[in-house]
């Protein structure tokens, strides 16, 4: 048989049944729309967060005291690992290829200036910050340059912070305190925004000693290093950790790179985003059993027509390509319909809410297209094979 | 052209075999017109149905333009199907969805045919059979006797041997199961070998030749010198 002659034959009897045919490939539609706007969402999420990220750049690497062989911070202070030190900081920077080092010392206290008062995070860190982390100062300077074990007292305020504290005036020269203690300030950030949950305005940058001994800590929570690009990213490591282990006879602290840190976020998302799919893979089951119930009830109602077509010549593997192909065009047509339903929908919702990332990836609908014309495969096997399989005599006497 | 030898037929009901046909030895010449008769539950659509290679034998040997057809695989037995064999039942057996042209373009279509070819082979026998002016029409806006007259085209289009029907007038009243009769035998006069089941023993008395079956046997064999038909006889 012709293949234009076997797409006709299987085009006449779907359009023969439209309503029926419709509501078919409804089924597969909807579950394809399901997995192509959940993947869109997740894999928008993905590069949303993804992006998040990387704006500090991919040249960055943390290092925390305390040997742990999985990544993420210290648990207490109680090993017998040597403190992370601002010495220790200023020996990081005379690596070769290190751009910026920055300690950091994170904790929160109250931020007072003149009569307003506001809880606030406050960050240890040292001159370098503004280049590891890509901000920029608005007004005045970030912190200078300093003896790092005894800095002067100076403070940069994030913009909401500022906002807060001194509203429209100049806060520059102005006195504030700190925990007790008296700072001024001597800049003012640009507002950077949200970045995953922390807000980076509502801040106060001091020098790292003076974080130190404002929360009573001997050890830095962690030190930046942001390296040359186009030097690899073991040499940098090497070097920390053979620095590192220098000064504190032992290797005792975990050292994570960003790209560590994107690969294990990638592969959480990654997760989530199958998981979602897998989500909207139920409602492709239905259709798909939707399939296998119309295809077996078109084959009970069609068996004079099966007995016929044996009659008249047509082989075995024929009936079973008729009948299969019917189930495959039912679900190619719904996953086609599904694609644009899912897809417009993603696009719909990206529109109504802005803030919603949405990306669908070629691949994706591509996959989706094929999953659809794999799962009408499989839902007409069975009711094909049926077919296939009649008595030509009992099939040509049935009522 | 049509040799049976030793061929028996059992079917399993329930727990009982039934001996639909039991020890059929025949031969049917090429250009013959065979009546089977007999009363229902003789066997006499069984034998069609295996004379159409829709149903094997259980036992013996079917040969067909001499080869042995009984032993041929599925693809096989379909393609002498298609090309030697055409197909005329009681109940028509017309695709609902598609116009009367479309059906009988049906076996060409599975044989592969051009399109072309395909279109010129239906418009002719269509005309043939009177029924051009109906060949866009659905079988629901045909009558009984034209529908058969679509079934007979699509028997016949693609030139088959054998012309194989099975109560060919069953459904139809009376005029037109005579119009359809004619129309077979005139196939029948032009050479084609016309066998036909029936139980009606007015159409089955116009075949020269007239098969009997009782209880799955061959019960008599008649030349009927004195039939109505009178075409150009076999000898």
């Amino acid at each position: 048989m012709r293949t234009r002659d076997f797409l006709n034959l299987t085009g006449t009897s779907l359009i023969a049944h439209r309503m029926r045919s419709f509501l078919t490939s409804l089924g597969i539609s909807v579950g394809i729309a399901a997995v192509v706007l959940l993947t869109s969402i997740g894999e928008g999420l993905h590069q949303f967060v993804l992006s998040e990220f990387t704006q500090f750049g991919t040249t960055l690497i943390s290092i925390n005291p305390g040997k742990t062989t999985t990544s993420g911070a210290n648990v207490g202070g109680f090993g017998t690992e040597r403190p992370l030190t601002i010495e220790d900081s200023e020996a990081l920077k005379r690596l070769p290829y290190a751009r910026a080092v920055v300690p950091l010392v994170q904790g929160n206290a109250e931020v007072e200036a003149d009569n307003r008062r506001r809880r606030t995070t406050i960050y240890g860190s040292g001159s370098e910050w503004p280049e590891a982390y890509n901000m920029r100062v608005k007004s005045g300077r970030f912190l200078p340059e300093d003896d790092p074990v005894a800095p002067r007292a100076f403070a940069v305020l994030g913009s909401k912070l500022r906002q807060e504290l001194f509203g429209e005036r100049n806060p520059l020269g102005q006195r504030i305190t700190i925990g007790g203690s008296r700072y001024r300030v001597i800049g003012v950030m640009e507002s950077k925004g949200t970045v995953l949950g922390f807000d980076l305005d509502d801040t106060v940058y001091i020098p790292a000693a003076r974080a130190l001994s404002l929360f009573n800590k001997d050890t830095l929570f962690q030190i930046d290093v942001m390296y040359e690009e186009g030097t690899t990213v073991d040499t940098v490591v090497d070097g920390i950790k053979s620095l590192l282990e220098a000064r504190h006879d032992r290797e005792d602290v975990t050292i994570t790179t960003q790209q560590q840190m994107l690969d294990v976020l990638g592969s959480v998302l990654d997760v989530l985003t199958f998981a979602v799919a897998a989500i909207g893979g139920i409602s492709l089951l239905v259709g798909a059993i939707g399939i296998v119930t119309i295809m077996t009830i078109a084959i009970n109602e069609r068996t004079n027509e099966i007995g016929l077509l044996r009659a008249l010549g047509a082989r075995q593997s024929q009936v079973l390509s008729l009948f299969l192909g019917e189930a495959i065009v039912l679900a190619a047509v719904g996953g086609l319909s599904g694609l644009v339903l899912g897809i417009g929908i993603a696009q719909l919702l990206h529109l109504a809410l802005p803030a919603l990332p949405v990306h669908t990836p070629v691949i994706y609908v591509l996959l989706a297209e094929a999953v659809a014309v794999v799962i009408g495969l499989l839902a007409g096997v069975l009711p094909a094979r049926r077919a296939a399989l009649l008595d030509p005599v009992e099939a040509l006497r049935s009522e | 052209m049509i040799e049976l030898a030793e061929i028996h037929r059992d079917f399993l009901v329930g727990d009982q075999v039934v001996h639909a046909l039991d020890d059929v030895t025949m031969t049917i010449e090429s250009g013959e017109y065979v009546s089977i008769m007999g009363p229902s539950g003789s066997g006499k659509s069984t034998l069609l149905n295996l004379l159409g290679l829709l149903d094997r034998p259980t036992s013996g040997v079917y040969c067909l333009n001499g080869q042995d057809v009984t032993s041929l695989s599925d693809i096989e037995q379909a393609q002498v199907r298609n090309r030697e064999i055409g197909f005329v039942f009681q109940m028509f057996h017309l695709v609902p969805r598609l116009t009367a042209a479309e059906n009988v373009e049906l076996p060409l279509i599975l044989a592969g045919m051009l399109p072309e070819r395909r279109k010129t082979k239906v418009a002719d026998v269509l005309e043939d059979l009177g029924l051009a002016d109906r060949s866009h029409h659905k079988p629901d806006q045909l009558s009984g006797g034209q529908r058969q007259r679509v079934a007979i085209a699509r028997a016949t289009v693609t030139e088959p041997r054998v012309l194989l029907a099975d109560e060919p007038t069953g459904n139809l009243d009376h005029k037109s199961g005579t119009d359809v009769i004619r129309i077979l035998e005139q196939l029948n006069e032009r050479g084609i070998t016309l066998i036909m089941v029936t139980h009606d023993p007015e159409m089955g008395q116009r075949a020269r030749r007239q098969l009997r079956m009782i209880d799955g046997r061959l019960h008599s064999d008649v030349l009927n010198s004195d039939h109505v038909h009178h075409g150009n006889e076999a000898s």
